[in-house]
């Protein structure tokens, strides 16, 4: 009867079966990576003017994926003035209901080339293809098809009877979600009206590549969607040139504190989406395991390449070692490896260079005497990794709780009561985002209404919809992006 | 392993004796109403990214296998016959002789009157016989009659018995009632492992399921199950998902392993094989086994069966070419 042995607390079942998932890895010939991509300029793909090139890696391998070229002043002056030509002869004048049909074909063209997006993504930014397909290329769609909606609404918009497009938009995203930051920057540009000279992410190129052979599969009309690849000097050429109307900006503090004073005194209108040090704040009422959920899915999402990333755990000291505890095992479940298999739930790290910045802000975490704490996790032996990572014992003096770290690493802080984890929350120059966890309603309300951060989630994190504005207090930047907030940043309102 | 000696509960909270709180509602109400909420929301969530899990080849196959041996083969019909019955044990035992042949399944499930029909049936197997008992499924009669139901299964043979809780009292917050009731029929199973069928689609909310859960454990539950079979909704994912949690919780603060059994609704190996995620990531992989995990079902063996022949030859056969009973 081995059937109905008694279950006395045992080490280890003799019966337990040792489980393992076998590796299950998306396929990736379902996407063709050229050799050599150029620029998209004018409906067109060409090399730069001066022949510049550079290469995109796959984080996970450290592999050369492909030789993109390298946008210089003269490629920037052609796609901007293709843009110009674009806003004044077709796009500028084009019904709102006939922009709304090539935004609708561009979502739907998404929907179907979803696995080659989520796949090519993968490939090129290091995350896992259960985040890709479920995550950034739905959000990418949903975002077009939300827009592609406004289009020709934009007057019933409560901006006035008759808000104008601003003209030649240039926009600068990171390297995070490569396809759903130019989802969030193109989708509301195009439906108010715009032109767009869009520069994505050095590391991360080749999904806005893609995103501008559907512009030519889907027969948007040359020059209002430009697409130029290089680096940062290639970015500060996008937003110096004269002839942009408009720039939106998604990146690092830094860069977006230059962007401001370089516009300043410019007509340019600028919105920016920058850095953020999320509080997430649970206390002692909380549904702890649906907490601990939502700490792993706050910071480890996206290996914590996230700018609303809740990379500060507030918890009320009475039940601090209790999440603690479960979180941590909890990590030990979350498996790292291969982004394209379709288990893996910690990809790579993006680049050599944020591995180091990652590596050098936790060292400091050590140093500072903050105790470490990672899951035993083997790493893969090439390309850029770091294991989900918790520091406790944090001060809200220590760098790791008061710097962006952009990585898996997790600071853990307590309060006692709520006036002092509002506090602790506040005690940042950011302002993105936070976390509530509590199953108080009117503490919820009492939190948001004190909590300066642009997005506040309650007993959830990292939820995004198109419907739903998002964007930073202080220096996370100003603007909204998404809903209807969002098309303010394109209209002359 | 008894009670008594569960000395705290709820991780994080002030330790209490249980003998204690036991004897009366309000002292198990503030045990109960004071674990941790269970957020719907939260929980749906999970459920749904587990379900993206992939599970292929040597893992898939091995995953059938071990789902084919927690399979509580049950059949729970006014209309069973001891023909029916004996059908169904010779299937428990050896449900495919394929090569190499399929694991026969953990036990039999039947209603009271045909546990000796059952007994006979997997004599000389380690298929264990489980019977439904406690005026199952309702659970509406006096605790007299419920525990001469457990004992007159228990003497004819079963090596497990499955209880029903009074969801009435439950709900209307009568817990001494079900603890009571609970540890009379834990005392009238002797021997036999104790199932206790929270009923879950009757209590409601999460917080229930999580609540009962413990109020079963607490009262000496070798099992926790979630349905009877005969309520809509049966087992799902969701509470499946609480009720692993609050044996891995249990474990921590008890010391001793409570199993679960997920019935009603299972019906294709791939929703099997969800429930055996379910359980390798939240109650731990140490549940992994028979003896910690069952699946009460009728037709899924057949489809765990079809698969496994499927995953070994590369090749679909047809329902046929897999008996019945």
């Amino acid at each position: 009867m081995s059937a109905i042995e008694p279950t006395q607390a045992a080490p280890a079942d003799q019966d337990a079966l040792a489980w393992e998932y076998a590796p299950a890895p998306e396929s990736r010939d379902i996407v063709t990576i050229a050799p050599q991509y150029g620029l998209f300029i004018d409906g067109e793909f060409r090399p730069a003017a001066e022949g510049a090139t550079f290469a995109t890696l796959n984080p996970a391998s450290e592999e050369k994926l492909a030789e993109v070229a390298k946008a210089g002043p003269a490629d920037v002056d052609a796609a901007v003035t293709a843009a110009r030509h674009a806003y004044d002869r077709v796009w500028g004048p084009m019904p709102g209901a006939e922009r709304a049909k090539y935004l609708y074909r561009i979502a739907r063209v998404l929907q179907e080339r979803a696995r080659e997006f989520a796949v090519l993504e993968s490939l090129d930014n290091g995350k896992p293809i259960r985040e890709t397909r479920d995550v950034d290329i739905p959000l990418a769609a949903a975002h077009f098809f939300y827009y592609a909606g406004w289009a020709d609404k934009l007057e019933y918009a409560g901006f006035g009877l008759d808000p104008r497009p601003l003209g030649v938009a240039g926009q600068v995203i990171p390297w995070n979600f490569p396809l759903l930051m130019a989802a969030w920057k193109l989708a509301p540009a195009l439906a108010a009206g715009n032109t767009c000279v869009l520069k994505p992410a050095e590391t991360t190129p080749l999904t806005a590549l893609l995103l501008a052979e559907v512009c030519q599969q889907v027969g948007l009309p040359p020059g209002v969607v430009n697409v130029l690849t290089g680096a940062g000097e290639t970015g500060a050429a996008v937003v110096t040139h004269p002839d942009i109307d408009k720039i939106a900006f998604t990146g690092s503090t830094e860069v977006g504190k230059q962007i401001a004073a370089a516009a300043a005194g410019t007509s340019k209108k600028v919105t920016l989406e920058l850095g953020g040090k999320a509080a997430n704040v649970v206390f002692d009422d909380a549904p702890v395991e649906q907490a601990v959920e939502g700490i792993v899915n706050g910071i480890f999402f996206n290996q914590g390449h996230v700018c609303c990333a809740g990379s500060r755990l507030l918890v009320q000291e009475s039940v601090a070692d209790i999440v603690v505890e479960r979180l941590q095992r909890r990590l030990t479940t979350l498996r790292l490896g291969d982004p394209l298999d379709k288990n893996t739930d910690i990809g790579a790290i993006n680049s050599r260079e944020q591995l180091d910045k990652i590596t050098e802000l936790s060292a400091a975490g050590d140093a500072e005497g903050a105790r470490r704490w990672s899951p035993p996790c083997p790493l893969p032996g090439r390309g850029y990794w770091f294991p989900p990572t918790v520091f406790t014992g944090v001060s809200q003096s220590h760098r790791i709780a008061r710097e962006e770290i952009f990585g898996p690493v997790l600071s853990v802080l307590t309060f006692r009561t709520p006036e002092e984890a509002v506090a602790k929350a506040n005690n940042t120059p950011y302002g993105l985002s936070a976390g509530i966890w509590t199953d108080k309603g009117s503490r919820i309300l009492w939190m948001a209404q004190r909590l300066r951060a642009g997005v506040v989630w309650a007993n959830t994190y990292n939820r995004f919809d198109p419907a739903s504005p998002f964007g930073g207090y202080q220096e996370s930047g100003y603007g909204r992006e998404g809903g209807r907030h969002g098309l303010a940043a394109y209209l002359d309102a | 392993m008894g009670i008594e000696s569960l000395d705290r509960l709820a991780p994080g909270r002030a330790e209490f004796d249980v003998a204690e709180v036991a004897t009366s509602d309000a002292g198990l109400r503030q045990v109960l109403h004071g674990l941790p909420g269970v957020d719907q929301v939260g929980v749906q969530e999970r459920v749904a990214g587990l379900a993206t899990r992939s599970v292929k080849k040597d893992s898939k196959l091995r995953a059938l296998d071990l789902a084919i041996r927690m399979v509580d083969l049950t059949t729970l019909e006014g209309a069973d016959t001891p023909g029916k019955v004996t059908a169904m044990c010779a299937k428990a035992r050896h449900p495919d002789l394929a090569d190499p042949p399929a694991p026969p399944v953990a036990a039999v499930c039947v209603y009271p009157d045909l546990v000796p029909v059952a007994r006979a049936g997997v004599a000389g197997s380690d298929v264990a016989v489980a019977s439904v008992a406690t005026a199952f499924p309702s659970g509406r009669a006096s605790l007299a009659v419920k525990l001469a139901d457990v004992r007159d299964a228990v003497s004819a043979g079963a090596d497990e018995v499955d209880m029903v809780i009074d969801r009435g009292a439950f709900l209307a917050g009568r817990y001494g009632q079900v603890y009571a009731e609970i540890r009379a029929v834990r005392e009238a199973c002797g021997p036999a492992h104790l199932k206790v069928i929270l009923e879950t689609g009757e209590l409601a909310t999460l917080d229930n399921v999580s609540r009962a859960s413990w109020l079963a454990m607490m009262a000496g539950a070798d099992f926790i199950k979630t349905s009877t079979g005969k309520v809509t909704p049966a087992a799902t994912p969701a509470v499946a998902l609480v009720m692993l949690a609050a044996v891995r919780d249990f474990e921590l603060t008890a010391g001793r392993r409570v199993g679960v059994k997920v019935a009603g609704g299972i019906r294709t190996a791939k929703d099997a094989i969800r429930y055996l995620v379910l359980v390798n990531e939240t109650a731990g992989p140490a549940w992994l086994t028979p003896r910690l995990f069952r699946i009460g079902a009728s037709t899924l063996l057949n489809d765990l069966l079809m698969q496994r022949t499927k995953q070994r030859t590369g090749r679909y056969s047809g329902p046929d070419y897999f008996t019945v009973d």
